[in-house]
């Protein structure tokens, strides 16, 4: 039995080996943007916080206004206004207010928050039924309920914490922005771009959306700049006063890169973006199993050496019942069968 | 060596047995909310806290709890310990309802339950995913759990040519049910490696699959150990202090490991700092760790682990100090972002403790009605 369980030793040696050698060869590349990329460049500098955007996307999405029963209750009224605190199952698209407690100059801003559209996103890698893909030309990240079963490690895996989940239906769906897919297959922009009247939300490709943020972040606060409206390149655009940037495009390199991009006169951090590397999650959990499960190699060899090791160790007399060598001896109840 | 196993046999309708009743009807309660009007009826689940008691709980700890099957079949089938081969029906039946309740439980989180199957389908798998992983092996294992325990209910039913021919196949069946628990038993910690932020940095490690697996054997041998001697008390049996002495001292070297990994693992990512900073977080690492401490300190002395009661508080800290580590990892050491926070509701708890008491109830028929115990010790 000692040859045994060398024989096995060796074996899982052999899987371990396989598995965990080819560590730095294997990891998985990051992913790249794809090659029609689109998407939003939100600029809080932009921004006045109407929320003709949020009343836009609920229009165009059919989603329900979000009542606050309570505040209804109150004030005897049922329905009238749409007031969500943050992104939610009825909520895709959300313009919040920062403030910092002194209020001064630069304490202030809005900033948009929906689904960034990630170049590498992790809910796609953790979805386990693909009904969250990426689409290869536009990189729209879209949503499909027939596949999905509802297991929420979407939810986890978002940094952004993104996709919301209809937890008070009994038919849930998970809930988030797919940048209008179906107005931009027709040629159309997101209903928040069309709303926008200030041109804080510009849609378009995301490599000329880069081009544009740069552009900007070289302007001088105080000066007198040209803002393209609605789409880049669309013709409209509007003279505003620069109030001065943060030097960085949030989404440019954050967890691999995002599709929508956000530009701000206030630190990311204090606008609730967490601050994350430059690598996405996704990267480094696939890397991790595909090292251990590439091609089955080290399962596979693990199969083998356990399959061979209980076969002879059974055959040796550990088997269920104990006489092993007499299959046919049955236990003393079972005679009179 | 001969070894026959017996029904216990006695009385199923205990007082007992309608305790673990009512809480299984309070829960079925619950599950019928649950279904008629969603998972925010009964659950405390939120958009920040996705998953929450039951996926901890019953899943992520259940499982670890019912790996007494799997790392009793390393023991006997890999290392050839024939001594221990009288146990291994009772902690095979722990195991088949730890994974069978598991699943029910993961039908009762799942919000869009009717598409489960999507993950058999090859249109809709994703490869990349870790939680195909796991739901495809824990699915599979909790079936070839059920095939490693049949010879148990085929004795039961005097079913013989049925058990001969599953006394030739079951070699088989034993290989894949010890392949199964190390990929999936790994996978569940590799989970969580996706969160990235959301995971406190003591718990978010990039060895993490490795962490979950070691104290999923540890805690399978640790429930080996506490069931056995809890058992024996309650249904009148000689207590199997020598064999449980045994295999418990098997689990320091476990933890020893672990302890190594982990620390080392902390060191190595300097995050050991960490452990000096206000918080909740460095006393919840504390109490893993010194539960760890505690029954590795006790198991290690021969002469320790032979006192009944040594051994039950040191198998029990082991299971607890496992479940900690988890409930940290997935809940307690988990933040979205701030103005999230989740207590599980009453409800969650309910369906918790319902399944649960399935389980005991489980345990209790089979034990009693299938020859499950080995005979020796009655």
């Amino acid at each position: 039995m000692n040859s045994n369980r060398r024989d096995f030793l060796k074996l899982m040696a052999a899987g371990a080996a396989t598995a965990l050698a080819p560590v730095p060869a294997q990891a998985r590349p990051p992913k790249t943007l794809a090659p029609g990329a689109l998407g939003i460049l939100y600029d809080a500098t932009l921004c006045i916080g109407c929320k003709a955007c949020e009343v836009a996307c609920k229009s165009a999405n059919q989603m329900p206004m979000d009542h606050d029963s309570s505040l209804e209750q109150a004030h005897g009224v049922r329905g009238v206004w749409d007031a969500p605190d943050d992104l939610n199952s009825q909520t895709m698209s959300k313009i919040k207010l920062f403030a910092t407690g002194d209020g001064g100059q630069g304490g202030f801003s809005f900033i948009k928050r929906a689904c960034m559209h990630c170049v590498d996103p992790n809910c796609v890698s953790a979805c386990p039924v693909s009904a969250l893909t990426k689409d290869p030309t536009t990189g729209i990240v879209q949503y499909n309920p027939d596949a999905c079963i509802g297991c929420r490690y979407c939810q986890l895996a978002c940094p952004f914490n993104v996709p919301k989940f209809e937890y008070d239906k009994p038919f849930p769906k998970i809930v988030k922005c797919q940048l209008c897919a179906e107005r931009v297959a027709d040629g159309d922009i997101p209903a928040c771009c069309a709303a926008c009247p200030t041109g804080a939300c510009l849609f378009g490709p995301v490599t000329d959306l880069l081009g544009e943020g740069h552009r900007r972040l070289a302007f001088q606060p105080g000066e007198s700049q040209d803002y393209p409206l609605h789409r880049l390149g669309s013709g409209d655009q509007r003279t505003a006063r620069v109030t001065g940037y943060v030097p960085s495009i949030y989404g440019e390199t954050e967890t691999g890169g995002t599709q929508q991009l956000l530009m701000a006169g206030v630190p990311f951090a204090q606008l609730g973006l967490p601050p994350l590397g430059n690598d996405s999650r996704a990267r480094l959990s696939e890397t991790i199993q595909h090292t251990l499960y590439q091609g089955m190699v080290a399962p596979a060899l693990l199969f083998g050496g356990l399959v061979y090791t209980v076969f002879r160790n059974a055959r040796e007399g550990c088997e269920d019942p104990a006489p092993p060598a007499d299959a046919n001896t049955e236990r003393q109840e079972d005679h009179h069968d | 060596m001969t070894e026959v196993y017996r029904p216990v046999g006695g009385r199923l309708l205990t007082p007992q047995f309608y305790f673990m009743g009512t809480l299984a009807l309070i829960a079925g309660y619950f599950l019928v909310r649950r279904f008629v009007f969603g998972i925010g009826d009964v659950a405390n689940l939120s958009d920040g806290f996705p998953w929450g008691l039951w996926i901890t709980y019953d899943v992520v700890v259940g499982t670890a709890l019912a790996c007494g099957g799997y790392a009793m079949a390393i023991l006997v089938y890999v290392f050839h310990r024939c001594q221990f081969h009288p146990m291994i029906r009772a902690a095979l039946l722990t195991s088949v309802f730890g994974y069978t309740l598991a699943g029910a439980s993961i039908v009762v989180d799942v919000g869009r339950y009717w598409n489960l199957y999507n993950v058999f389908l090859p249109q809709y798998i994703n490869l990349r995913s870790v939680m195909l992983e796991v739901a495809l092996c824990v699915t599979t294992y909790t079936l070839v759990l059920w095939i490693e325990f049949s010879p148990t209910i085929l004795e039961a039913m005097k079913a013989n040519r049925l058990l001969r021919l599953m006394r030739h196949l079951l070699f088989l069946f034993i290989g894949v049910g010890i392949l199964l628990p190390t990929m999936h038993q790994s996978s569940l910690g590799s989970l969580l490696i996706i969160a990235g932020y959301k995971v406190h940095p003591l718990w978010q490690s990039n060895l993490i699959p490795l962490l979950f697996l070691i104290t999923a054997v540890a805690m399978g041998y640790g429930m080996v150990v506490f069931e056995s001697l809890y058992a024996a008390v309650n249904l009148g049996r000689r207590l199997e202090t020598a064999m449980l002495a045994r295999i418990g001292a098997i689990i320091p070297w476990l933890l020893i490991a672990w302890l190594v990994l982990r620390i080392g693992d902390l060191g190595l990512a300097g995050k050991l700092g960490l452990l000096l900073q206000p918080g909740p977080e460095p006393i919840l690492f504390a109490a893993e760790t010194a539960l760890f401490i505690y029954a590795g300190f006790i198991l290690l002395d021969p002469h320790r682990r032979v006192r009944p009661s040594a051994l039950f508080w040191s198998a029990l800290a082991v299971v607890l100090g496992g479940a900690l580590y988890r409930f940290n990892a997935f809940l307690i050491a988990y933040d979205p972002g701030p103005g999230w926070h989740y207590f599980p509701a009453v409800g969650e708890m309910m369906i918790t403790l319902g399944f649960f008491a399935i389980g005991i109830m489980a345990y209790l028929f089979f034990v009693k009605k299938t020859p499950v115990l080995s005979a020796h010790s009655q």
